[in-house]
């Protein structure tokens, strides 16, 4: 192989991670930038490339291990978890990461997701969320607005939207972030955390749908309103935003609110972000910070330790053979009794 | 009765009764759920294996863990044939059927063979205990048992009196009613209770008071029966004349289980078990929980789904992956199956399969998902099928899935069923270094330039190579939509369609030469040929051999492999007139078979009641074709 030498190196460029299949998202769709933002993160990681594995289930976002030049799995709808988990449970070495959508983890994948988060997998689950099922031609989707016309909603969806974080917090997720297709630098960061995370790591990415939901977070991210109406979270600091950077959150009682720093005097009443905070009520206050009434949190809501489930695995077989020894097979056969016919 | 008989077991006066010698026999152990049925059976199987004895069992239990008490529903039963020749079955009536209460007695009486003997706990034949199991009058004082001998034996008094000084609870005391009614059967059938003893002592090895209570109760029973008039003689049934070697007692979903360890094991691969608990296969799960030592992992999913993806995602980094279900479980796992099909991907699919259809008996046994099995996915689907016939089978058949499917890459399913599962025998132990190794190739290379195709075939067996995530130079992506050929990257080409699906089904078909042929017992032409799959073998094979020994033509042969059939099975029926096809469903593999040899003349025998065919059952239908 030519690329010999490069791995033994382990220096990786974007396009070492770029397999030979050409992309077939439509023009503008927001998982190009979210499929070059994996590459180039991978890149800066002296993870041997074939300790990769990307693992997808149904949906536009589900193609993503076709174009990436590691080990890849596209799989059956929302299955993407069992799969993954099955491969970690037997593999530890492996660089693991699940692609899932909003229908395809949501929907009809909600059930694995859960588990996987609870079992504290150590897997990098990355959601992509556009609110609409893109693949089957703009239907609404589980994160989908109240409301929303869509061709199987034409007078407006009746479902009550899901948050997708708050799910990973329920499932009690050790690290859950959310990231935006729009801000590659961020997403880098998020990615680069979640994959050091030891651990299930959750990131939801807001994703634009150019086709069948465009501009559903421009009102969000949008280059007029994102100063206002965004907060990258960082770690022991305050909630500070605005385009002067003048506006922080602080806590009525149970409800964050939006106070101005000027107003705010020695900061002491301010929030102040701990992504290790050991109730997850905490993160799940800034999930309920949503779009129009406040401002929507980025960044990392949660990451915290705790064992793995494929490491608990491997240690009970440790100790099963410590306790009984490395198993013989002539012993499982003749079990504990036996009689000789002569 | 008293207390004393336990006590002064050793001192007991003998009086010398006849010892009648019998070739074989059924005995039936009926009681409420609690009552341990299903222990007692296992123990007295426990002696009757290790006192050279082949048998067969059927346990026989509701699907309800404690039904309301002494209720029809409630009744948990245990039947075990013993004999001192070889045997198949737990026999279709019993000799002796004991029934600890009136719902026991009122389920079974069908069971019993017309004079049999029916050994009844008098004690709880109460106004209340009889009307909780719909008695209008006491069987015992009118002539609805007048077909059979009936003994009544005050069971819950006598082991009161003989427990009366062991410190107990009275709940406790009423709990040893088995050991007691277990200590008679002992005694009758000659029996020692030595076992028992050790096993007792070694199972409530925490509480003394227990084990002591247990025993008393075992040789209460015991010498009961030895000393009180109530059995005119004891009988025995000398040693089975089995084929030399070492045996144990196995149950069929025990044996699966091994038989994946041991598969494993030569295959130098670890285990991985992905399945969600249901009934009837939830004890292969149990059994390799145990085994972890032997690099065993399993995995309890959420769903059926989850089990078989995470089953997929194991042998996707080139372990030997298996999961296990029942029927309805076979439904939820159908689409992810068929992208193992797809990814040409060695996983093993246990099916215990019980009484359908949706949630059905499932508790009892049937054999209705051969064609799910066969073609229960979308698009065309095939793999291989195959299907133990005896409880100790399962483990040839388990380590034959494993081997065919990292052989050739390909699913397997593996159809067992509820009667064979849980049903045990003796099995004669296999010499563990004469198992075969099972070669696994993962590839180091690319294998076409410098690339790696994961669907350039072997030309012989036309498996894909299985390249292990991890390895270096070998990256590829593989999934469910349509691959091209060699490169496995994802193609609509119309040709290369058709091509992928007529390969998958040629790998599947040279399976078949990698199998034995179909063997005929009995002559190798002429009137019937009885041919079974899967846990019908037993009562096929008494009824076959009975038949022949009559003098009767009439031939058998079993299928341990339905896809692909044995290459010689064609070419085995035509040489018959009629092929019966005895089956519990409605005529399944007779479908598969009209439509692979419609010339052949064959018939079916169907049973879906959630039993085990009876003997007569299927000498009556050959009867009709000779």
């Amino acid at each position: 192989m030519s690329s010999t030498f490069k791995d033994l190196d382990l220096s990786y460029t974007k396009d070492d991670f770029t397999s030979n299949q050409e992309v077939r998202w439509c023009p503008g769709c927001g998982d190009y930038a979210i499929l070059a933002t994996v590459q180039r993160t991978l890149a800066k990681n002296a993870i041997p490339r074939e300790n990769y594995v990307f693992i997808s289930g149904i949906g536009c976002s589900s193609r993503f291990p076709y174009y990436m030049n590691t080990y890849g799995f596209h799989t059956i709808h929302g299955r993407a978890p069992t799969i993954a988990t099955g491969l970690r449970c037997v593999n530890p070495d492996l660089s693991i990461w699940v692609i899932t959508g909003d229908g395809d983890g949501l929907s009809i994948g909600g059930n694995h997701l859960v588990h996987c988060m609870r079992r504290n997998m150590n897997l990098n689950i990355l959601l992509v969320n556009n609110q609409i099922y893109g693949l089957t031609k703009g239907q609404y989707s589980p994160t989908s607005r109240h409301g929303q016309i869509t061709n199987s909603s034409p007078m407006g969806a009746i479902d009550y939207p899901i948050n997708a974080l708050c799910i990973a917090i329920a499932s009690e997720a050790t690290f859950i972030a959310r990231t935006l297709d729009g801000d590659p630098k961020h997403m880098s960061m998020v990615l680069q955390r979640a994959m050091d995370h030891k651990g299930v790591s959750f990131v939801e990415i807001y994703q634009n749908c150019i086709i069948f939901n465009d501009k559903a977070f421009q009102p969000v991210t949008g280059r007029d309103s994102r100063d206002d109406r965004m907060i990258y979270l960082e770690d022991g600091k305050p909630l500070v935003f605005g385009k002067h950077k003048d506006k922080a959150i602080r806590l009525n009682r149970l409800k964050p609110e939006v106070v101005d720093l000027q107003d705010a005097g020695d900061g002491e009443s301010l929030l102040i972000h701990h992504e290790d905070h050991p109730d997850p009520s905490y993160p799940y206050l800034l999930t309920q910070m949503t779009y129009p009434e406040m401002p929507v949190p980025f960044g990392i809501f949660r990451a915290i330790q705790r064992p793995t489930y494929d490491e608990m695995l491997n240690d009970q077989v440790v100790k099963s053979k410590a306790a009984k020894g490395e198993g013989d097979l002539k012993k499982l056969i003749y079990g504990t009794s036996t009689w000789t016919v002569k | 009765m008293n207390s004393k008989i336990a006590e002064d077991q050793s001192v007991t006066e003998k009086k010398n009764k006849e010892v009648k010698s019998v070739n074989t026999i059924t005995v039936r152990f009926a009681g409420d759920s609690g009552d341990g049925m299903q222990l007692t059976g296992d123990q007295f199987t426990d002696t009757t294996a290790m006192m050279g004895n082949d048998f067969a069992t059927l346990p026989d239990y509701p699907a309800e863990i404690r039904a309301p008490i002494g209720t029809l529903p409630g009744v948990s039963s245990f039947q075990i044939q013993f004999s001192d020749s070889i045997i198949f079955t737990p026999g279709d009536a019993a000799d002796v059927l004991v029934a600890m209460n009136p719902a026991a007695l009122k389920v079974n009486i069908p069971n019993v063979k017309k004079d049999g003997l029916i050994i009844v706990n008098e004690s709880v034949f109460t106004e209340q205990n009889l009307r909780k199991a719909s008695w209008q009058n006491n069987p015992l004082l009118d002539d609805t048992l007048k077909d059979f001998n009936v003994l009544k034996v005050k069971l819950s008094e006598l082991t009161k009196n003989a427990l009366k000084d062991h410190p107990l609870k009275l709940t406790e005391v009423e709990r040893c009613k088995n050991f007691f009614a277990l200590g008679i059967m002992f005694w009758l059938y000659s029996r020692t209770f030595d076992y028992t003893i050790d096993w007792i002592q070694r199972k409530f090895a925490k509480r003394p008071e227990i084990v002591n209570a247990n025993i008393a109760a075992v040789k209460a029973g015991y010498n009961f029966a030895d000393i009180t008039e109530i059995f005119p003689s004891q009988y025995c049934v000398k040693q089975t004349r089995l084929e030399p070697g070492i045996y144990r007692k196995i149950m069929g979903n025990q044996a699966t289980a091994i038989g994946f360890i041991a598969a494993a094991r030569k295959a130098q691969k670890t285990l991985f078990y992905g399945t969600y608990p249901i009934t009837p296969a939830s004890t292969v799960l149990h059994e390799l929980a145990k085994h972890k030592n032997y690099d065993v992992k399993t995995f309890q999913a959420e769903d059926e789904i989850a089990a078989m993806g995470a089953t997929i995602g194991a042998a996707f980094a080139g372990e030997i992956a298996l999961t296990g279900t029942s029927g309805p479980g076979l439904c939820l796992k159908s689409e992810a199956l068929n992208l193992a099909v797809m990814a040409e991907l060695p996983v093993v699919v246990v099916n215990v399969q019980r009484s359908g259809p949706s949630t059905g008996m499932p508790t009892k046994t049937e054999q209705a998902d051969l064609l799910q099995a066969m073609y229960g996915r979308n698009g065309e689907s095939p793999l291989v099928v195959l299907a133990p016939k005896t409880p100790s089978d399962c483990f040839q058949m388990a380590f034959e899935a494993v081997r065919i499917a990292v052989k050739f890459m390909v699913p397997v399913i593996f159809l067992s069923d509820g009667y064979i599962g849980n049903g045990s025998e003796p099995w004669k132990l296999p010499d563990v270094d004469q198992l075969p190794e099972i070669k696994v190739n993962h590839p180091l290379q690319p294998n076409a330039d410098d690339q790696y195709q994961p669907y350039k075939r072997d030309p012989q067996t036309l498996a894909r190579p299985w390249a292990r995530p991890g390895t270096p130079g070998l990256e590829h992506r593989i999934g469910g939509l349509a691959k091209a050929d060699l490169t496995g990257n994802v193609s609509y080409d119309p040709e290369n369609n058709q091509k992928m699906i007529n390969l998958r089904a040629e790998k599947v078909e040279r399976v078949a030469q990698d199998i034995p042929e179909l063997e005929v017992f009995g002559p190798e032409k002429g009137k019937v040929l009885v041919i079974g799959w899967g846990g019908t073998f037993g009562a096929i094979y008494q009824a076959v051999n009975q038949m022949q020994a009559e003098g009767k033509s009439v031939a058998r042969a079993h299928l341990n492999y339905i896809n692909p059939f044995p290459r010689n099975l064609g070419e085995v029926l035509k040489r018959y007139e009629t092929v019966l096809i005895p089956e519990l469903n409605m005529g399944q593999l007779l479908n598969l078979i009209r439509f692979k040899f419609p010339k052949v003349n064959s018939e079916g025998l169907h049973k879906v009641q959630g039993q085990p065919f009876k003997v007569y059952e299927i000498q009556e239908k050959i009867e009709a074709f000779l």
